[in-house]
């Protein structure tokens, strides 16, 4: 019998050890255009964590009447469900800010992240331990784009969520316009998986054959 | 508007969208079979034909499904689902139709179709087509400009990583760390593009 992963790992993994974005590099498409604005990426980020935690809920919560040849196209549809849900909501409450993220809500329906995490985990679990497993992996991904568009706007603009910081925005700091420009956003991802992945390494070595 | 200046118009839109405004590489659309299938230019041949394909056909049968399905019935909302559903639709069937008549095409890209339908360029290009208000002869450009595109990034892409299984690259930047340097080094290059194009 397999036993029940524990909440505390799932949580542990979603954030770090297990990281979406830095693990297997999906899902970046639908989000990393938004990350030249921190603000732009918060919203995006409660948008990937709202569908993620509730799509993996529903997931598991019918997983027992979903046939299998065609469970695919309904954890397609859950996931559209959410995103049309938190798309119509941005437009109604907020317009500029659905003006700002143009297609890239409606494009969280592709992001792999969710399909997989459905795939992987939602579809043999109960719903509480989706909720928390898919509320913690969209979390990950958040903080990942969030820490992506901090190093973006404050070398780019010299600023952070607008509010200009004290060294950056003075005549001493060239601003590095090139940061908010796509290139921008390449670059410093490569440079924080690298980071990451180095760190990692560095752990397993200490551990020889401690985790898995 | 004249006939020239009309066809002006749409080579505007096709080339901005292959170079200015790259849908890889400016809008970072599909980058997931980008990190993915880039290793080896023919594979990625393959898959950047297939998309420009797709891409041509879907954005176009996704206009003719917002203007006649959606628009008249005020359910624009829907729109995510439709797409995904006729994207969906139109690979298979496409598949079934090469595999029927093209063995040796199906071969070939057969096993690129699949990866289509969850490549988010292909349905971010339709919703860009929704949002710029594109009328079909110019989402259909649009559409082909996007795929041209997507393939010359990729294929570019694959002709460089090819060469790199020779570099000593540091441990922690192998494999993906890497392919993200080389494709915002490519992103800096197509920004030289700006400034060719005004309008589209």
């Amino acid at each position: 019998m397999r036993s029940q992963p524990k909440m505390q790992n799932i949580v542990l993994d979603g954030l770090w050890g297990n990281n979406p974005i830095f693990r297997q590099i999906l899902g970046i498409c639908s989000a990393l255009a938004v990350t030249n604005l921190v603000l732009n990426t918060m919203v995006m980020g409660i948008a990937v964590i709202f569908t993620t935690a509730l799509s993996s809920l529903t997931v598991s919560a019918l997983r027992r009447w979903t046939p299998r040849v065609i469970r695919m196209m309904i954890e397609t549809l859950i996931i559209a469900f959410y995103v049309i849900l938190f798309d119509q909501a941005l437009k109604a409450y907020w317009p500029d800010m659905s003006r700002n993220l143009g297609p890239y809500v409606g494009l969280i329906i592709t992001n792999c992240i969710i399909m997989g995490r459905a795939e992987a985990f939602a579809n043999a679990n109960p719903p509480g331990l989706s909720f928390i497993d898919g509320f913690f992996s969209g979390a990950g991904y958040a903080c990942v784009l969030l820490v992506v568009s901090i190093v973006r706007e404050l070398l780019g603009m010299g600023s952070i969520l607008g509010i200009p910081m004290p060294f950056f925005s003075s005549a001493l700091w060239d601003r590095w316009i090139i940061m908010v420009m796509p290139p921008g956003a390449f670059f410093t991802l490569a440079v924080i998986c690298w980071i990451f992945r180095s760190v990692q390494a560095a752990k397993e070595t200490q551990v020889p054959g401690g985790k898995k | 508007m004249t006939l020239s200046s009309h066809m002006i118009h749409l080579m505007v839109i096709l080339f901005a969208s292959i170079f200015t405004d790259n849908i890889l590489l400016a809008r970072f659309l599909g980058m997931c079979s980008f990190l993915a299938v880039s290793r080896q230019v023919k594979t990625a041949v393959g898959l950047g034909l297939a998309v420009v394909f797709v891409m041509t056909c879907t954005v176009a049968l996704d206009w003719l499904a917002y203007r006649y399905i959606l628009q008249p019935y005020q359910i624009e909302y829907f729109r995510f689902i439709l797409f995904i559903v006729i994207i969906a639709a139109f690979v298979q069937f496409i598949e079934m139709v090469i595999e029927r008549y093209s063995p040796v095409l199906y071969q070939n890209l057969g096993i690129f179709l699949p990866l289509i339908t969850v490549n988010c360029a292909i349905l971010g290009a339709s919703l860009f087509m929704v949002i710029r208000e594109y009328t079909l002869l110019e989402g259909i450009f649009f559409g082909l400009g996007s795929g041209i595109g997507w393939m010359l990034a990729i294929v570019a892409m694959a002709g460089i990583r090819e060469k790199l299984t020779h570099a000593r690259i540091p441990k922690g930047l192998q494999g993906p760390g890497i392919t993200l340097i080389i494709a915002g080094l490519m992103a800096l290059a197509f920004i030289g593009f700006t400034g060719v194009l005004s309008g589209g």
